[in-house]
Parts: structure tokens; sequence; C-alpha cells
């Protein structure tokens, strides 16, 4: 009965939207521009993961400080489009399942290479602390030795990664090839990144040992970045396993599903985990991408993301534009004053994200930014972490608006449904 | 404190259990039920009927903990969502536990201030270094390796003070004068480990119906390495694995009269099952209460549980257990001489209120996972031989949570934790002969079977009960004994086919 009342309330509001305007917003339309967005944002990710691999093969083919350098600004180049797929997070199952690949965080980098002597020699219980597996063609996990003589994408995926169920013990990703290119930060909230020599990659000249095996680890680690890439590409393609689950499921939880990748990624990981739990520290650790001394533009172009799915307009790294029917003009349907709030609010965002780049790039890393005592820089970071949360107020104005509570992709409430809950 | 208004609490938890079973014969059903009108008692009395049938599912059955319960991928990941309740601010907080949580905690002094006060003695450095993936601990490999495992050390009481204090439930146990309350593996700098922990195994094979064999493997400990000379020569030891996180919210959001009507102290019913609860301190409210997280369900909330987890395992002081010397007795005075970690200006503890209610948060709403397959004929035949052969009587299905529970989300959810939290006799074989509180050496708490299907997935390995001797399933239920010596011997006389049922049926939760 309820059911029956619901569905016949929508219609009336259905017919009198469409009295009212003659080109009436299909929620269908918004989750394929979305859709389309992914699949062009993966691409650019996959593009310059592949400019990347092509930097680190020319790394080292001729290991120099010119190659180096040509090989992080390749990484930061990369970093751009991926970061805004991070919206696609959170509401798509296959993505993440996927995202522990490509982009985990934080890492015990003395699983993958030598670390200073201030690093410890030992954690406690996370036996791979310093396994150092540049350094030694053979390593014991949980009490097995595994033979890692060839340093290979499985060895990295199917062994490494996660080794002894320790999170930490990250081998593979955007920042196991940001610790190999830059090295540790020992700055702390000092300024600067890690500072790696290129002749760490130097078999004729080789510094701190095992270059060739270190070639290897980056070689594989950046192939393996686009393999997974290509994979999450092919998902996006028409008849793709997450294209498919959005347009197959009910438009509304299509809906939902880009509303709470905005929600969670705006408030949970950003504002919160990667960017509150540093201040609140005032530790460098807590810092994303920390050998690099990246991390402003890692956030900013999280923002820029969210902003991209709301507006359905994304603008790739050769400057076309993908665009379509939003998520705006509808919200802007049912009311314009959230959707004027909301746009006015993620465009809040990137400006506070902005200011917080601009003083990076003025020579403040942002890891100095959450140092304590620095309450100029803490200002500016809990700015931007105060813009994230006032947009997260109108993502839930907007599903509100939309009528979008409690509907998710996994299932529906109904009385005969099996994932019903007992109230 | 008043001693008499104590007393007389502890007089009426106990009449509650007493008078279980009238309730449950229908006086009044679900009548401690405060938090509930008399229309919403019948309404959860009916929900809570066994099932009637094993032909199909029973209503509500996939989603094993209500509205708060994951959808995720059922991968290694399992473990390690939030509550699908939670607003967008409350999964912030979700994720700044989180952050807190796997937080690696350094030695004093350091350059990031809040963040050292390791130690000065400890098992691990961060709560995830042991609740790995957030879920179970194993066994010491043979290694010596014992990432996700620790011993608790205690000494018979020595005094009428100690034995009055254990007994009026104001005290856990006596420890050890020299090592404490648990053995710590691990130091800061410059100072001794306590000790490690070996252990060796001896099979005992076992005989089923139907032509099948079993082997248990029942271990010994012993510990070497001692840094601070001989321990106490009747000190008593307990091997306990990290438990799983999932689900401890709702654990906390049951009514305290429901974990009462568990008990029967006396068998009253006769079905060869007592059980009675651990009535612990809360040390928060200064009130006695019943038990419900630990192996011997040994504290009574996640706050308390967290903040002993915290002073024990890694050596933080919070506002609960405010020493920073950790599990540092008097007698090891090098590490009583050892630099802190409490910074003035960021309160009189190493980790202040912000942090632990954060790291709290956390753990009250980390989500137990759907069920898998339950509607596939095995699992159904699995769940009738469950029920059958008496499993159900400990293993309680299900609950409706309270309406009064701390956190909105939690409230009035039906469950499935197949607990029913109390303690119970399981037998020679799985004692530690190490009382503490109410428990005897024979006494273990039920352990929550929801999530127990993944285990593997999540944790790579299937070891099971208190110290991870159990290698699967199997072995587990064939450690039982005690009270739970006729259903274990019901499932050791079961066809192997049933048997699978069983097994299956487990793997689903």
């Amino acid at each position: 009965m309820m059911e029956r009342l619901f569905i016949s309330g929508c219609l009336i509001v259905t017919l009198t939207a469409s009295a009212a305007s003659a080109d009436m917003v299909d929620p269908k339309s918004v989750v394929s521009t979305y859709s389309d967005i992914a699949l062009a944002n993966y691409s650019d990710a996959l593009t310059t993961a592949k400019a990347l691999d092509t930097a680190v093969e020319a790394l080292i083919a001729g290991p120099s400080e010119e190659t180096l350098a040509a090989a992080k600004q390749a990484w930061k180049a990369a970093r751009i489009p991926y970061q805004q797929t991070e919206t696609f997070r959170f509401g798509n199952a296959i993505v993440d399942d996927w995202e522990g690949r490509v982009n985990a965080w934080p890492l015990d980098e003395g699983l993958i290479d030598y670390v200073d002597a201030g690093y410890g020699t030992e954690s406690d219980e996370n036996g791979l602390y310093t396994a150092n597996v540049i350094a030694h063609p053979e390593i014991e996990i949980n009490g097995r030795k595994v033979d890692a003589a060839s340093i290979t994408p499985d060895l990295l995926s199917g062994t490494l990664h996660e080794a002894g169920e320790v999170e930490a013990n990250v081998a593979t990703g955007y920042h196991a090839v940001e610790f190999l290119l830059w090295g540790q930060d020992l700055k702390g909230t000092e300024a600067g990144a890690g500072a790696r020599a290129a002749s760490d990659f130097d078999t004729a000249n080789c510094t701190n040992s095992n270059c060739d095996r270190r070639a290897a680890y980056l070689k594989a680690a950046s192939a393996l970045l686009v393999s997974d890439l290509e994979e999450m590409v092919g998902n996006w393609e028409e008849g793709g396993a997450a294209r498919s689950a959005l347009m197959d499921a009910a438009p509304e939880a299509g809906l939902s599903a880009i509303l709470t990748g905005m929600g969670s990624l705006s408030y949970g990981e950003l504002a919160g985990e990667r960017m509150k739990l540093g201040l609140l520290l005032h530790d460098p650790e807590e810092e994303h991408d920390c050998f690099s001394d990246n991390t402003h533009i890692s956030h900013l172009y999280d923002a820029v993301g969210i902003q991209n799915v709301y507006t359905g307009r994304y603008t790739r790294i050769d400057g076309s534009v993908v665009d379509g029917p939003s998520l705006s003009d509808l919200v802007k349907e049912k009311d314009g004053d959230v959707d004027a709030e909301l746009v006015g609010n993620l465009e809040a965002t990137v400006a506070a994200m902005r200011a917080m780049e601009k003083r990076a790039e003025g020579g403040e890393a942002y890891d100095q930014m959450i140092g304590e005592g620095n309450d100029a820089g803490n200002q500016v970071v809990q700015a931007a972490i105060d813009a994230l949360v006032t947009q997260t107020r109108s993502i839930e104005r907007a599903i509100t608006a939309l009528e979008l509570a409690g509907i998710s992709i996994e299932g529906s409430d109904s009385l005969d449904d099996p994932s019903a809950v007992f109230q | 404190m008043k001693p008499a208004t104590l007393a007389i609490s502890v007089v009426l938890a106990l009449l509650a259990g007493l008078f279980s079973a009238a309730a449950l014969a229908g006086l009044e059903a679900l009548a401690h039920r405060d938090d509930l009108n008399a229309a919403e008692r019948k309404k959860v009395a009916s929900v809570l009927q066994p099932p009637a049938s094993f032909s199909k599912p029973e209503s509500f059955e996939l989603m094993t903990a209500g509205a708060t319960t994951s959808r995720a991928s059922p991968n290694r990941d399992a473990f390690s969502h939030s509550s699908a309740n939670l607003s967008f601010e409350q999964e912030r907080d979700f994720k700044l536990g989180n952050g807190l949580f796997r937080k690696l905690w350094v030695s004093s002094p350091s350059s990031t201030q809040a963040s050292d006060g390791l130690g000065p003695l400890f098992n691990a450095r961060s709560c995830q270094r042991c609740h790995l993936k957030d879920g179970r601990g194993r066994a010491p490999r043979n290694d010596g390796k014992a990432d996700t495992f620790l011993i608790r050390l205690s000494i018979p009481p020595q005094t009428d003070a100690e034995r009055d204090a254990i007994s009026r439930h104001r005290m856990l146990a006596v420890p050890d004068p020299v090592y404490g309350g648990q053995l710590q593996d691990a130091a800061v700098p410059g100072l001794a480990a306590e000790g490690r922990v070996r252990v060796g195994y001896r099979e005992i094979p076992v005989r089923l119906a139907g032509g099948e064999t079993a082997s248990l493997r029942e271990p010994a400990y012993e510990i070497e390495k001692l840094g601070y000379g001989p321990m106490h020569p009747d000190v008593m030891i307990s091997p306990r694995v990290a438990t799983p996180m999932i689900g401890l919210g709702l654990l906390e959001a049951i009514h305290e009269g429901d974990i009462l009507a568990n008990a029967d102290p006396q068998d009253r019913d006769g079905d060869g099952i007592s059980g009675r609860p651990n009535l612990v301190l809360d040390e928060t409210a200064d009130k006695i209460v019943a038990g419900r997280y630990g192996w011997k369900a040994t504290q009574p909330t996640i706050a308390q549980q967290s903040a002993h987890a915290f002073s024990g395992d890694i050596g933080i002081s919070t506002q609960i257990v405010a020493s920073p010397w950790g599990d540092c007795t008097d007698r090891q005075t090098a590490c009583l001489s050892m630099p802190n970690g409490v910074q003035k200006r960021l309160g009189a503890v190493e980790a202040p209120k912000t942090v632990t209610d954060l790291v709290n948060f956390y753990a009250a709403n980390l989500a137990v996972p759907a069920r898998r397959e339950i509607d596939d004929p095995q699992v159904l035949r699995g769940k009738r031989v469950f029920h059958a052969s008496g499993c159900a009587a400990c293993h309680r299905p299900k609950y409706v949570t309270s309406r009064k529970a701390a956190q909105p989300e939690h409230r009035f959810q039906l469950i499935w934790p197949y607990t029913d939290l109390i303690l119970h006799d399981m037998g020679e074989g799985l004692a530690d002969n190490r009382p503490v509180g109410n428990a005897t050496g024979r006494e273990w708490r039920t352990a929550p079977l929801w999530g127990i299907g993944l285990t593997e997935t999540v944790s790579g390995h299937t070891e099971l009960l208190h110290d991870g001797r159990a290698r699967n399933l199997l072995e587990a239920i064939l450690w039982h004994g005690g009270e739970a010596e006729a259903a274990k011997q019901k499932i050791v006389g079961l066809q192997p086919d049933e048997r699978a049922a069983l097994l299956r049926f487990l793997e689903s939760l």
C-alpha cells in the first residue's frame, strides 16, 4: 500500500514537472553522463600512467638527475587525473574492491627498500617492516620462505601486497612508485621532500646497492599501475561491469551512488582521515603524498573530481570537455536553492584548496602546514576542511531534495526483499 | 563507593537470572525490557522465536546486524567497513578512529608529541597490529612470532583484602608481583622485554561417526627469556588471541536483562547447561554489571575494554587507566624511570578523550557483513543440525537491541550474533585453570559466531578458540566439553553429510 502511494506520488510530481518544463532531465541520462566522465577520467589516468611507465623506462635505461626529474614530473602529472577519479569510490563496489591496489596508503616503506636508521629496525609485529625485498632475493612471510629472486608484477601484487594481512605492507600503486622515485622524506615538518639520487638506479655506479633490483621493482610497480588502470577503464566502457551495474539498477540507485561517493569522499575520507587526523596529531607521517610533498595537489583534485560529477562536466588532460545532463540539472529542477547552494559550496572548496596549493607552491609544503605551532598554516588546512564539511551538508540537502535517503545499489527495504530489516 | 548498594544490585542481578526460566515460561514475555512498550515486547518476543521451519531462511536473516549490516563484497576487507546506517559525519568519525586505530605510537620523547608515550613495555605499537584487518588473531608460529596473541598472568589471591576485592567484583585477578597482568614481549629502546612465549603441540586423534577422523592439537606453553627474574611460583597463565572487531557496538546495545535472562546457574530447566554472567565493575559508572567483552567476559563496555588494551598492550594511558607506565609493576624500577608521553598542554594522559572517543566510535561501528548463501539447501540443513544438536542453547542466534542503546543507529535492531555472552564450563580440555572475576579456570564466554565464515578470507587462517589451537571449525567444535559435551557428542555421532552441512552453515555466518 505504502509503496503504491509512493509511486503515484512520484507520477504526479513527474507530470507536474514535465508540464512546467519541456526539457525535463532524465535520471538515466544523468547516470549515463557520470559513466562517460568515469570512462574519460580513468582513460586519462591510464594515459598519464603509461607516460609515467615510459619515463621510468628512460630512467632505468639512462639514470641521470634529468631522467629522474622527468619520471617525477610524470608521476605528478599522473596524479592529477587519478585523484579526480576518487569520487567514483564509495558508491561503486567494483571501484572499492580495486582501489587498494593502486592508491593504498600509508605504507611501511622498509618492506620495499633501504630506509634511514632513524626508521628503526623492527616494528614489533610487522615482521616485514624492514624486509627490504630489493636487498633480499628471499624473504620470509608468515614463517614461509618466499622466492623473490625475480621481481615481477605478480610478486608485488600476489605476494607482497598486504603481506601478513598488514595493511601498511603496501607493495603496489602510486605510493610505492612515489617512494621509489623520491625516497624517504626525512625532514619531518621541516622544508623538503625525499631526496633519492638517480644513481640508486645506476647499475654501473650504484649507490645504496642492488640498483638492478630497485630498477626491476620500479618497473614492475609502474607496469602494474598501467594494467590495473586498463582493467578499470574496461569496467566503464560500454558493457563494462561498473557501467552496467549502474545502468541496470533503478535510476534512483545510480543517483544515490553518485551522491554517496561525493559525500563520503568529502567528509569521511578527505576532510576526516586525510586532513583532520594529521592536523589533530600535527604528524608529518599523516600526509597523503608524503615522499613527494605533492599532497596539496592530491587533495585539490579530489575536490575537483567531486565538482565534475555534480556539474556533469569533466575537462580532459588534452583540454577537451566531456559533459551531459547532470545531477545539478536534476536538483535544480526539484529545488533551485539547493542546487545553487551546492554549486557554490563545491566552488568554495576548490577555492580553499587552491589557497592551500598556492601556499605549498610558495614554499611551505603540506606537512609543514599541519605542523604544531604553525597557526597560519593550520588555518589554511582547516579552512579547506571546513569547506568540505559545508559542501557535505549541501550534498545531504540534495539527497533529501531528490528523495534518495536510504536508497542504495545493494538493496531496498521493500517487504518481500530478503535484505529487509526488522523495524 | 557504597558497598551496600552494590551488594543489592548483585543480588538483583542474580535473581534476574534465577527467574529467567519463569519469564520464558510466559508469565509476561520480556518483562525485563523496560525500553519497550507492551506491543513492542510482543512483537520482539515473536521475532525471537526459534525458526519454525528449515525449508527457507527466516525473515531478516540475511541482514545479520540489522540496518548496520555491511553489504560490501565479502573480500579481505569485509570486516573493515562502517555500519551501513551512519551519516556522512559519523563516517568521518569512524575514519578518524580508523586512523588512530592504525596509528603507530612511538617512544618518548619524540618530535611528534601527540603520538608518543609507547610502552615502556608493550605487545604492539598500534591497535591494528594485533587486530589485523579488524579480524581474528592466531596462535604463535613455530618461529616464536606471537604478533596477534598474548599471555595473561595472575597469581592466587594472597591476602584477605585481595580475596574480598575479588568477591566484591572490585578486582578481576591479582597480577604477578613482578610481571603484572600480562607478558609484554617488547619494550622501548634501553629497556628489557619481559620474555617470550613458545608453544608446542601434541596431536590427539578423534574418531567421528561414519568412519571420519580428526586430530586436535593440544598446546603446551613455555615462557622463555624472562627479562626480570623468576615469576611468582604460583603464577597462572592464560593465552589469548585478538578477537574480531565486528559488531561490538551492537553487543553493547543488547539489553542487560537479556543477558541475565540467558543465565541458568542452577540448571533449573535441566538441559545440562547452566551458565552465568561474569559480573564485573564498570569503572566509569562505578557499578557492577554483566561483562560482555573478552574471552572471559571481563569487560562490560567498549570504552573500558579499549582503555585496558591501550594500557596493557600498547602502554598508553587514558582517562580510564591513567598510569602512563602501562603494565610496569613497582618492582620494575627501570620501567618506571623511563620517560612517558604525557604532555601537560594536551591533557593529563597520553591518549586524551578526543582520541579514545574516536577509537571507541570506530570499535563500536565496524559492521558485520551480510550472510551468504542463506537459502542454499545444504546451509539450511546445517542450520537445522545446529539447532537440533543444541548449539543454539548457548550460541543464541538473535536479539533485538535496546531502544535505549547509547547510539541511535544501534537501537531496536534485530541482530544475529550467536552468543549468550555468559560463561559456561567448557571442560578440562579447554581450561586455562586461571580464574578471573566470576569465571573459574574452566569457564569461557560463549564466543559470537557472526562473521566466523569469513575468517580465512579476512585473516588468512582458520584458527579458532581463545588460543588459536583449533585449526578449523570442526576442531573448534570438537574441543567443546563440560556443559557443551552433550552437543559435541551429537556432532561426533552425525553422519558425514550432516556434519558437512553444519560446517557449511557456519561458513555462511
